[in-house]
This record gives structure tokens, C-alpha cells and sequence, in this order.
């Protein structure tokens, strides 16, 4: 039995041979990862979001300007705080040419909140029901007013399935996904590559200038950059920081480089389990002294050649709720040692700071515990395996972890569920009255003056408890050919074919 | 001979049973929840029990162990949980990639290495000993991924004569085929070649001060027909066993090789497996490799007796 099954497995490996029959031209994307499940509601990678981008469409999308926009909506309306109703675009089809309307999205839409593995359910737990209002019309009716809601439908819980491809797959959708997307699915060999083609039924086809779209996995950065210049890749996505300068020297190549919605930070265990016990989880006085030790501009310069913005909030400059008064503060070794004082802990106060094991990281530890050593602090900077690391933060068995986020459009998303009390990702074990009260009017309030200052209110408290020290915001460095012309930078760092042209 | 061969193939079964059963308790001891990297950024504890239900992940480990086995015995090796995907049709996508490389790399292992080790032997202590022992150094103590972003940078952007990476299946076009694969084959038969060089040579050493070969020379044969009928012939048997081992380190050891040039190969599928804690593909290719790296041994038995007749009768 295992034979034939093995067989059949090497034929279509070996075999496997599509033919491009279109004259547009082919567009090869180096990712650095590969992706996962090719299904918008088991997915859960940040490169199989870029693959989606050119299979999957959504009902609405971001711009540049991280404002929400209509996609297979053409339009959307709060009819009250709790209800949200979008019209669709006349006449759409999915890739097997079956109908993109309101019946598919109440599919796609329980289809994210129940089916078994879904990684969408908690992005969008609070939707109580789908409504069809008429084929074209469909009403989502919340169970408590969430601001944050249509934000998450600007991602993977917004993307509409085929409901015949995908009851007739059941759990093997994902081998062959049928979404509404400009590109439909050819063919995928795991750690390799994904080939899209051109689908000539998409309801916005004439901006797509493309024919066919190979997405090749290439983990190594240098290797990545590589192929890029030697013109076996049009567009690369993560140039590391350091690689930037080559590029910029090469007349063949070019840059995008924009703030991501995601940061860098170390969380400290300041209430979860025994580790909590230390004068660093115990004593604001003794974190904060720890953020005036650092001086992040220096830290980013050494490690990542100036490319990141430091910060000390979650969120990126680019979004509305940044709070603009509350800057990183400046490196004052002074200051640190006086707080250090007031705090009364014994010196030097250790920080047993957990790093993931990967070259700069493990440099950024080492910066770390040069610039807090002089202020009196001892970092021990112990390299771990990345999985291990989340099961430790899971466990409490940490005292510090420099780990980041990679951000979310609305700001809730970065916030939310790391200092509200008992939220899924609050390893920190924080706990605030006010910031909890804060949290919830927020995600409350649909008016974005209102959201502001509750957001503001809270960068404020943060910076006197300092649950999470935020350290830099994260940007996309993306390096394509000069052929490639058309690139949209968005926030989210997601590849939009539409608009990309490639000369010859 | 038959009686051998019979008992090392019975060999087997046991010898992969333990092994399923190792590799299987062993993944267990790593830290780190499957779940949770399953998970994703989303960490909710509901999320969390629902993929531990579904994997099988929360019933007894033996109850898991006997589910897997009971479903590779009936050709069933299951479904990568990241990526979806039948573990069968991975491995059936990446082990010939694999075997390609490895029979390249081997056979340019074979042809640089036997030769220098023989040259270097015959001219034990002259210039060409010396010289083929720096070359045999200098291949042992270069690190493959720089050895393999140097050539990159050189062949495929500087000069432009090879792609710098990726891989195309030999069965859709040979040309292509050969040309992604041979600067990986070079490099991973580069560090081969070394090992097989100094084999060789002491090998090589020790046969040619036996009688057998003064007595060749008494005969008056040429010093190539001593060398390479007589000495050689003898000294292949070590050799032979070194090579099918380092065949079998191929398979899982081309990892740093299948990395630096995104060949999608066996070592790359379970290194991914190990970080995205995707137990049934850990499993199923661990198993292949055991298999294969088992069957080699076997081989390597069968080549003893054809290179040297006195084993027959052993």
C-alpha cells in the first residue's frame, strides 16, 4: 500500500511541468519563509498572507495611508455600533467561476469562525451573525460594539472561498484553494515554490499587467539578495539592513523601505508565577530605569544600521493613534542610577534577559546589557530556541524576553492583548484598573478623536509601569529590480500585484 | 553468503521499529508546545485545545505512538500539520531531489578523491603528496555554507554562468536540472572528497607494502597494473564502507548545503519540521532516512564480497 502511494508522490514531484501560455510577464518573488496552509482560515504565516495577496481578494483593504477601502465591497456602513453592512461589486467570480456573493460571504465568514483549526476565530470571536440582505447585500451583526472589527477583515478573516471548491475539498481546500483573487492556484512544492496564473475572470483584471506570479521560498538572506542580483528573482522581500547599501550600489536594483505596523521590545515578567519575584518584575522604579538606560537610536545604528525608527510605543508614527507626546526618552545613565537608588534593590540588579537565537538578536542582547551595565544593571543574555522561548513565556518561566510583534492595523491589536488583564498574550502577567478600563472603551467607541486620547492615556501609563519596553518599530526593506514598477508600500508589507508591471 | 544476506535483511525490521520508537520519545523531550507554534501569534488557550484535540496532541503518548505507527504500517505516514500537505507526497517530493544531489556530490566526491588519494600515496612524502594533502585539508576545513555563498557570489553573480539557486526537477528539463544542482553537488562532495582522499591514501599506504604486491612487482608488471590491479583492489574495502556511510550522511547531513542554495531537499523538510515542531513529518522522514541509510549498509556488505573473494566464505 505504501508503495504505490509513495510512487505516485515521486511521479508528480519529478513531473510535475505547467507551461506559462500567456505573453505577460512572469513575476518571481523571493520569500524568506515558506508558507503554511494555503487556506485564508487555517493560515497562520506572515508569507502565506503575501501569497494571498495575489489568490485571495478581500471585502476591504488598506491603503497606503492605513485607511480601510473597499475590495470585493465596493462600500461599507456602520448602520449602528454593533451592525456593519457591506455592498458587493455586481457580476465577481471565484477561480471555478461560481459566484462571489452574499451567500459566499456568510460561508467564508462561518467558515473562519467555526470550522475545526480555524486561526481566524479570535480575530473575529465577537461577530455574532451573518445576515444576507439581498445576493449583494450582507449584514454582520456584532455581539458587542468592536471598533477593531473591520480592520481584521482587511486580512486573511476578510477573505471570501469558493463555497462549492471548498465543501467539496473539506480539509484538503488549502492543496488547491479557490478564492476570488486576481491569480488562481497552479501548483505548490512545499520549501520551493507556489505558482499562481493570471485568472481572467477577476473583477478588477485590468490591473493586472502580470500573466503569472512564482513565489520562491529563499530562507538565507544573502542567498535571497543573491538571486536578486543575479536576476533569477524580481523582487525579494526582507533585505536585511546591513545588505542595504549593496543593493542601493547596484544600478540593476532598487528599495522600498517604509515603517511596518509591527515593534520590537523586551516584556518583563512583572506578574506571572514565581519569576515575577524579582526586583525588576516587582518595582516600576527599577523598569524604568532600565528604559532610561538604553539609548535606542545607538542600539538600532549597531545592530541594524540605523534602518529602524526607535520608539517606545506600540504603535508605528503612521497610524492615527500614535501619541505623538509621548517620544522615547533620551539615554540618561544619571537619572537610572538615581531611580536605581530610590527603588533600594541591591546592585548590580540582575536582568535575566531570554533572546531568540539568531545573530542579531543575540547582538541586540549584548548591546542591551552594555549600555544597562553602566547604569547598574547585570543582563544575562541567554539565547533560545524560538518555539522553546514562547512555551517558557507560556510558563512563566521568564524574567525578561526580547520578542516582537509584527503588528496589526488597528492599534488594538497591538495592545489589547498584551496588557489587558488575562488576555491570551499578557505573559507579562500586567494588570492596571485603568489601562483595562482604557482598552475596552476604545475597541467601545467607533470615533477616532475618541480612541486617540484613550490610546494617549494609556502610552502615558506606559511609560511609568513599563510592562513592555518597547525598543524600535520594525520597517520593510524590500528590494526589487528596475523593471519592477507599480510596488505600493502598505504598512502590512504584503506584495499587491495589482499594479505591477515588469519591463523586459 | 545467502544465509548472511538473509539474516542482515531480517535485521532490519527490528532495527526500524526501534528507530520509530526513538526518534518518536525523543521529540518529545524537546522543549516547546506544537500547539503553540502551530498557533501562531494567535495564542488563545481556546484556539490552543482545539489544535491539541484535533492533533491527538492531549490523549496518552503510547495511544499517539500505536496511532502513527498503525497508519505507516498501512502506507498512511499522515499529514504535515503546518503545511497540510500528505507527509507521503513531501517526502515523495524531496527525496529524489535529495538522491539527485547526493549521487552528484558522491560521484564528484569519488573522482576527485580516489584519484588524489592514490596519486598522493604513490608518491608518498614527494611534492604531489603534499600538494594533494593541502587540497584535502583546505576541503575538509572549509565550512560548507561559505564555500556555497562564495561560489554563488562568484559563478552566479559575478559571472553569471550558473543559477544561484533553486532546483529543477530532472525530469523536466535534464540541462536545467544539472546546472542548479551542480554547484550544491560540488560543495557538499568538496568536504567527501577529503575524507575519502585520506582513506585512501593510508589504505593504499598499507596495501602497497604487503607481500602480494613485492610479489606483482617480482613479476615484472608495470607499476600502474601493481597500483591499480593489485593494491588498489585490496585497499577499495574500507573505502567502499566509508562511502556508503557518508552516502547516508547525504541524506539528513546536506542540510547547511540544501539552505545556502534553496534546494528543497530532505535535510531542508525535517530541519523545518524540528522548528515547526511538525511531528508526522519528523517522523516520516527520519523513517525514510533510516531506511535508506540501513539499505546502503546492506549494499556495502554485498560490495565487500564482490571487491574482495576471501569474504565469501565469511
Amino acid at each position: 500500500m505504501r508503495r504505490p502511494i509513495l510512487a505516485a508522490a515521486l511521479m508528480a514531484g519529478v513531473f510535475a511541468t505547467p507551461l506559462a501560455a500567456q505573453d505577460l510577464p512572469t513575476l518571481r518573488i523571493g520569500l524568506a519563509d515558506d508558507a503554511d496552509a494555503l487556506d485564508p482560515t487555517l493560515g497562520r504565516s506572515f508569507v502565506g498572507r503575501i501569497v494571498f495577496g495575489g489568490l485571495c481578494d478581500k471585502l476591504v483593504d488598506l491603503d497606503a495611508r492605513l485607511n480601510v477601502v473597499p475590495q470585493l465591497a465596493q462600500g461599507y456602513e456602520w448602520a449602528d455600533s454593533k451592525t456593519l453592512v457591506f455592498k458587493l461589486r455586481p457580476g465577481m467570480k471565484f477561480h471555478d467561476g461560481t459566484e462571489v456573493d452574499a451567500a459566499a460571504v456568510k460561508y467564508s465568514m462561518e467558515r473562519h469562525l467555526n470550522m475545526q483549526g480555524s486561526a481566524r476565530r479570535g480575530e473575529i470571536s465577537t461577530l455574532d451573525r451573518v445576515e444576507i440582505v439581498d445576493p449583494l447585500t450582507v449584514r454582520m451583526v456584532l455581539k458587542t460594539p468592536t471598533a477593531p472589527f473591520l480592520a481584521a477583515l482587511t486580512d486573511r478573516a476578510g477573505m471570501i472561498v469558493s463555497s462549492k471548491a471548498a465543501e467539496a475539498a473539506g480539509k484538503d481546500f488549502s492543496l488547491k484553494p479557490v478564492c476570488a483573487g486576481p491569480f488562481k492556484f497552479v501548483e505548490r512544492v512545499a520549501q520551493d515554490h507556489i505558482t499562481l496564473d493570471r485568472f481572467d475572470g477577476y473583477w478588477n483584471k485590468d490591473a493586472i499587467k502580470l500573466g503569472r506570479i512564482i513565489y520562491r521560498t529563499v530562507v538565507d538572506p544573502s542567498v535571497r539578495l543573491a538571486n536578486l542580483q543575479a536576476g533569477a528573482l524580481d523582487i525579494a522581500e526582507r533585505i536585511t539592513p546591513t545588505d542595504v547599501d549593496a543593493v542601493k550600489k547596484n544600478p540593476k536594483l532598487k528599495l522600498a523601505v517604509y515603517d511596518g505596523l509591527g515593534y520590537q521590545g523586551i516584556t518583563f515578567n512583572v506578574g506571572h508565577g514565581e519569576r515575577a519575584k524579582t526586583p525588576l518584575g516587582q518595582s516600576a522604579l527599577v523598569r524604568q530605569a532600565f528604559n532610561l538606560a538604553i539609548d535606542r537610536a545607538a542600539l538600532v545604528q549597531v545592530v541594524y544600521a540605523g534602518m529602524y525608527t526607535p520608539s517606545a510605543q506600540a504603535i508605528p508614527e503612521a497610524s492615527p493613534f500614535y501619541a505623538s507626546d509621548v517620544p522615547a526618552p533620551a539615554r540618561d545613565v544619571a537619572k537610572a542610577k538615581a531611580l536605581l537608588a530610590q527603588s533600594g534593590a541591591k546592585l548590580p540588579v540582575v536582568v535575566d534577559l531570554t533572546v531568540t537565537n539568531s545573530a542579531d538578536q543575540v547582538q541586540t542582547g549584548e548591546v542591551l546589557q552594555s549600555m544597562a551595565a553602566e547604569a547598574g544593571f547585570d543582563v544575562k543574555v541567554r539565547a533560545m530556541e524560538f518555539a522553546a522561548s514562547l512555551d517558557a513565556d507560556d510558563r512563566g518561566d521568564f524574567a525578561a524576553h526580547l520578542i516582537g510583534w509584527s503588528g496589526r492595523a488597528d492599534a488594538d491589536g497591538n495592545l489589547f492583548n498584551f496588557l489587558h488583564t488575562g488576555a491570551p498574550l499578557n505573559v507579562a502577567g500586567y494588570s492596571s484598573k485603568e489601562v483595562d478600563a482604557w482598552l475596552d472603551e476604545a475597541r467601545a467607541v467607533t470615533d477616532v478623536k475618541a480612541r486617540q486620547a484613550l490610546y494617549g492615556k494609556i502610552a502615558v501609563a506606559h511609560m511609568t509601569d513599563v510592562p513592555l519596553m518597547y525598543l524600535y518599530i520594525n520597517k520593510w526593506i524590500t528590494g526589487m529590480s528596475t523593471r519592477v514598477d507599480g510596488y505600493i508600500p502598505i504598512a502590512d508589507g504584503m506584495i499587491r500585484p495589482q499594479g505591477i508591471t515588469l519591463a523586459k | 553468503m545467502r544465509g548472511h544476506l538473509g539474516i542482515r535483511i531480517l535485521q532490519v525490521i527490528p532495527t526500524l521499529l526501534l528507530v520509530s520508537i526513538y526518534v518518536f520519545c525523543l521529540q518529545q523531550l524537546m522543549p516547546g508546545d506544537p500547539a503553540l507554534v502551530l498557533a501562531g501569534e494567535e495564542r488563545d488557550p481556546q484556539v490552543l485545545a482545539q489544535i491539541r484535540a484535533e492533533l491527538w496532541l492531549d490523549r496518552p503518548l503510547v495511544i499517539q505512538y500505536f496511532h502513527w505507527i498503525g497508519n505507516v504500517l498501512t502506507g498512511d505516514f499522515g499529514f504535515s500539520w503546518r503545511i497540510r500537505q500528505p507527509v507521503a507526497m513531501l517526502i515523495g517530493q524531496k527525496l529524489p531531489v535529495t538522491l539527485q544531489l547526493g549521487t552528484m556530490a558522491f560521484i564528484i566526491a569519488v573522482s576527485i578523491g580516489v584519484p588524489m588519494g592514490i596519486i598522493s600515496a604513490v608518491n608518498k612524502n614527494g611534492f604531489l603528496d603534499y600538494l594533494a594533502n593541502g587540497i584535502g585539508l583546505a576541503g575538509l576545513s572549509t565550512p560548507n555554507f561559505w564555500l556555497g555563498i562564495m561560489l554563488i557570489l562568484l559563478i552566479s553573480v559575478q559571472l553569471g554562468w550558473l543559477p544561484p539557486s533553486g532546483y529543477v526537477p530532472l525530469g523536466e528539463d535534464w540541462r536545467q536540472s544539472l546546472a542548479t544542482t551542480i554547484m550544491p553537488a560540488f560543495v557538499l562532495g568538496n568536504a567527501i572528497a577529503a575524507v575519502l582522499m585520506r582513506h585512501t591514501r593510508s589504505a593504499m599506504l598499507t596495501a602497497l607494502e604487503q607481500d602480494y604486491v613485492r610479489t606483482a612487482r617480482a613479476k615484472g608488471l608495470t607499476e600502474w597494473v601493481v597500483v591499480l590491479r593489485h593494491a588498489l583492489r585490496n585497499a577499495l574495502v574500507p573505502v567502499v564502507t566509508l562511502g556508503a556511510l557518508e552516502l547516508g550522511t547525504l541524506l539528513s547531513g546536506a542540510v547547511l548545503t540544501e539552505q545556502v542554495f534553496s534546494v528543497p531537499g530532505f535535510g531542508k523538510l525535517i530541519v523545518d519540521a524540528v522548528f515547526n515542531r511538525d511531528y508526522p513529518v519528523v517522523q516520516g522522514v527520519v523513517l525514510v532516512t533510516a531506511t535508506v541509510y540501513v539499505s546502503l549498509n546492506l549494499i556495502a556488505d554485498v560490495l565487500y564480497v564482490l571487491i574482495n573473494p576471501r569474504l565469501r566464505g565469511a
